[in-house]
C-alpha cells in the first residue's frame, strides 16, 4: 500500500511539475468553455437588417420600430431603389433587408398589406434564422394592431422549445464540452504519461522493482480519475455562474455516470499507451483516434440522426455519444437513471471490455 | 551468483547475441566490455527480466531469469544506461520513490549509500534533470543500491562522464565490493577493464575471451611496438604494408604494432623515412585490454570473413 501511495505522489509531481499538463488539465475547459459558450454560437442578436420603405406612414414606420426594439435586428441600411438593395447585400451591409410595398398602408386597412422579406441564401443556416425571426416579429405586431384578435380564417402555429425554451446554444454545448474534456483529460495525458515512462526509459527500472503492472496503471490511472472528477465539477460550477445553466436532475446521479465515463476513457488511454512507444505517437492516436470522432461523430455538433447510415452505425462504438445522451438527459431534462439504463450499461460494458484488453496488453518486459 | 548458459538473442533477424555462457561468481567485480553494439545491454535486459532470450538460460542466485522473475526483480540493483531517472524529480524525491517501491527506507539503508549520497546532499532539493553527468550517474546508483541488492547491474555507468567522476565512481564499486555486493558492469572503456577482477570481451554478441585483466593481457602472443610520429595516417597506411606486421593501430597519439615475430626496428625505421616520416620512435611496448581486443577483434572478422566466402 505504502508503494502505491508513493507511486501516486510521484505520479502528482510529473502533473503539477509539467506546464502542458497543466494547461490542458486547468486551461483548457475554460477556453472551450467561453469559445463554445460566447463565440461559437447559433443564436441570432444585433443582425444587420436593411429597410426599403417605399410607403412612409404611421403602420410602416411602426413596425419598423417594432424590429428595431428586438434584440434580433439592428437597422444598418435605409435604401431609396432596388439597385441601391442589391448593393448593401453585395457589400454585406445586411444579411437579410424588409421591403414594404408602396400600397402597404393603404392595403392595411382592407388586410391586403403585403410585406416582402429578402435574405442573403449564401449562409442558409443564417438565412433561415434571420427571416424566421424576422417573420415572428412581423407576426406578433400584426396581432397587437388587430388587437389580439386573431382573423379567423387563419392558424397559427406557436412553438415552444421544450427543456431550452429561449434555445440557447450554450446549453446544447456544456455537456459537449464536459464530454470532450473528460476524454481529453482521462484518456490523452494517461496514455502519454505511460509513454513518456517508455521513452525516457524510467519503465525499465519500474519493471526491475517488485512493482506489480496492475500498480502501475492504477497508479497512473488514479490522479487522473480525481483531477478529472474535479474538471467536471469545475465545468459545471463555471457554467452556472457564468451562463446560468442549473443541472436539472440529480447531481449525485450525473456525477456517478461521470465517473464510469472517466473510467471508460482511462482504459482507452491504457490500451493506447501500450501501442505507443512514444508521447508523440500517443499524442497523435489519441488526438485523431478520440478527439475527431468526439467532436464529429458524438452528436456533439452534428446530430447523429442526419447522418448517413454507415456514420450512424460507426457513432455506436463512440462512448461519448453515450454518455453525451446520459448528461443531455441528466442536464436539462432532468431524468433519473430509469432512462438512461441502457446507455449507462453500452458505458460499463465498454469499460469492462477495454480494461480486460489494455490488461492482457500491459507487458511486463520490454518486448 | 551470476549464470548465463547459451544465451542468444535476435531482433528481427539480426543476431544481437549469439550463443553466450559464462558465469559470475559471488563477490566479484565482472567486466563486460566491448564497443557499441556489441549487444552488452541485451545481455543485461535478459539478465534483468526485461527482455527474454530467443535461447539458452540464465540463473540469478540459483533462480530461472523467467521462470522466478519476481524473486531477480527484488534482489538486483539495475541501472540502465540510459539515464532513466525521475528529470522533473528532485534528487531526494527520486531516492526516496525508489527506497518506497522496493520496500525500504533512505534511512535503513543509510550506510550503504553514504559515501556516495553524501557527495549529493548539497544538491538534495535540485531536479535530477539539472544535475551535471557524473552528479546523475551518483544519483543512479545511489537509486540502484538503496533496497540493498545482492547484485548490481550497470550498464555503462561512466558513458559520457569525465574522467574525474569516472575514476570516482570506479573507487565506489570498489568499496561497494568490498562490502560484499557482486557486480556485474559494462563498458566501452578499454582502459577500466583493468578495474575488474575479470572481464569478458564481446564483440558482435560473441564472446571473445574471459580471463583475469592480467590473464588476457599475458595471453597476447604477439610483439608489440609503439610508435611516436606526427603523421599518424601516413604511418598507419605504411605499417599496414609491411609483411611482417600483423596489424597498426593508431592509440591516440601513439601507433601500435602488432608482429608475430621480432621486428627489425631499423628496418621499419628505414621503411618509414623513405615514406617521407620523419623522426619515428619505435619501442617495444606492454600490451593493454584494448591492444588484446582490437588482436582478437581482426581474427574474428577474418573468421567472419571466411564463412561468408
Amino acid at each position: 500500500m505504502k508503494q502505491f501511495f508513493a507511486f501516486i505522489k510521484k505520479e502528482f509531481y510529473h502533473i503539477f511539475r509539467d506546464q502542458r499538463t497543466l494547461l490542458v488539465l486547468f486551461g483548457m475547459p475554460i477556453a472551450q468553455l467561453l469559445l463554445f459558450g460566447y463565440a461559437i454560437t447559433t443564436e441570432v442578436s444585433n443582425a444587420n437588417i436593411a429597410v426599403f420603405n417605399q410607403s412612409p406612414g404611421q403602420f410602416s414606420n411602426q413596425l419598423i420600430n417594432e424590429l428595431k426594439s428586438s434584440d434580433f435586428f439592428r437597422v444598418s441600411a435605409n435604401v431609396h431603389s432596388k439597385e441601391e438593395l442589391e448593393k448593401v447585400f453585395r457589400t454585406d451591409q445586411a444579411k437579410i433587408a424588409i421591403v414594404i410595398p408602396p400600397k402597404f398602408e393603404e392595403g392595411f386597412y382592407n388586410r391586403e398589406a403585403q410585406i416582402q422579406l429578402i435574405a442573403d441564401g449564401s449562409d442558409p443556416n443564417l438565412a433561415t434564422i434571420l427571416s424566421s425571426s424576422a417573420n415572428a416579429i412581423i407576426m406578433k405586431w400584426m396581432m397587437k394592431k388587430s388587437g389580439n384578435a386573431l382573423p379567423v380564417e387563419s392558424i397559427t402555429t406557436g412553438v415552444r422549445w421544450h427543456y431550452n425554451p429561449s434555445l440557447k446554444s450554450v446549453l446544447m454545448f456544456v455537456p459537449g464540452v464536459i464530454t470532450i474534456i473528460l476524454m481529453l483529460v482521462s484518456a490523452m495525458l494517461t496514455s502519454i504519461s505511460i509513454a513518456r515512462e517508455k521513452e525516457l526509459g524510467t519503465i525499465e527500472i519500474l519493471f526491475v522493482s517488485p512493482l506489480k503492472p496492475g500498480i502501475i496503471i492504477i497508479g497512473k490511472v488514479v490522479p487522473f480519475i480525481i483531477l478529472s472528477i474535479f474538471n467536471a465539477v469545475f465545468i459545471l460550477v463555471m457554467a452556472w455562474i457564468i451562463f446560468d445553466i442549473p443541472v436539472n436532475g440529480s447531481i449525485v446521479l450525473l456525477l456517478l455516470e461521470s465517473l464510469l465515463f472517466i473510467i471508460t476513457a482511462l482504459s482507452l488511454g491504457v490500451l493506447i499507451s501500450t501501442v505507443s512507444n512514444s508521447q508523440q505517437m500517443a499524442l497523435m492516436l489519441s488526438l485523431f483516434g478520440l478527439m475527431l470522432p468526439v467532436i464529429l461523430l458524438s452528436g456533439f455538433i452534428f446530430p447523429i440522426s442526419n447522418m448517413p447510415l454507415p456514420l450512424q452505425v460507426i457513432s455506436n462504438i463512440i462512448p461519448a455519444k453515450f454518455y453525451l445522451i446520459i448528461i443531455k438527459g441528466i442536464m436539462l431534462k432532468g431524468v433519473g437513471i430509469m432512462y438512461i439504463w441502457k446507455e449507462t450499461l453500452v458505458l460499463v460494458f465498454m469499460s469492462v471490455l477495454m480494461i480486460v484488453l489494455s490488461i492482457k496488453k500491459f507487458k511486463i518486459r520490454l518486448q | 551468483m551470476l549464470e548465463f548458459k547459451n544465451i542468444s538473442k535476435s531482433y528481427e533477424g539480426q543476431e544481437a547475441l549469439k550463443d553466450i555462457s559464462f558465469d559470475v561468481k559471488k563477490g566479484e567485480l565482472f567486466g563486460l566490455i566491448g564497443p557499441d553494439g556489441a549487444g552488452k545491454s541485451t545481455l543485461f535486459r535478459i539478465l534483468t527480466t526485461v527482455l527474454l532470450a530467443d535461447n539458452g538460460t540464465a540463473l540469478f542466485n540459483g533462480h530461472d531469469v523467467v521462470d522466478d522473475y519476481k524473486y531477480v526483480r527484488k534482489n538486483v540493483g539495475y541501472m540502465p544506461g540510459k539515464f532513466s531517472l525521475y528529470q522533473d524529480l528532485s534528487v531526494k524525491e527520486n531516492l526516496n520513490f525508489f527506497a518506497t517501491i522496493f520496500g525500504t527506507s533512505i534511512k535503513e539503508n543509510y550506510d550503504l549509500i553514504k559515501d556516495i549520497y553524501q557527495q549529493l546532499e548539497p544538491f538534495e532539493n535540485r531536479r535530477a534533470g539539472a544535475l551535471s553527468g557524473g552528479m546523475k550517474q551518483k544519483l543512479a546508483l545511489s537509486c540502484a543500491l538503496i533496497h540493498k541488492p545482492m547484485v548490481l547491474v550497470l550498464d555503462e555507468p561512466t558513458f559520457g562522464v569525465d574522467a574525474v567522476s569516472r575514476k570516482e565512481f570506479w573507487d565506489m564499486l570498489k568499496s561497494l565490493k568490498a562490502k560484499g555486493v557482486t557486480i556485474i558492469v559494462s563498458t566501452p572503456y578499454m582502459d577500466e577493464a583493468s578495474l575488474c577482477d575479470r572481464v569478458a570481451l564481446i564483440q558482435k554478441g560473441k564472446i571473445l575471451q574471459i580471463d583475469t585483466p592480467k590473464g588476457i593481457t599475458d595471453s597476447f602472443e604477439k610483439i608489440l611496438y609503439t610508435i611516436k610520429t606526427n603523421k599518424i595516417y601516413e604511418s598507419l597506411k605504411v605499417l599496414n604494408d609491411i609483411p611482417e606486421v600483423s596489424n597498426a593501430f593508431s592509440f591516440g597519439q601513439i601507433i601500435h604494432v602488432y608482429a608475430e615475430n621480432e621486428l627489425n626496428i631499423e628496418k621499419v625505421n628505414n621503411i618509414l623515412r623513405e615514406n617521407g616520416i620523419e623522426d619515428p620512435k619505435i619501442e617495444l611496448g606492454e600490451a593493454t585490454i584494448e591492444d588484446c581486443f582490437m588482436d582478437l577483434m581482426v581474427s574474428q572478422n577474418l573468421e567472419e570473413d571466411g564463412v561468408a566466402e
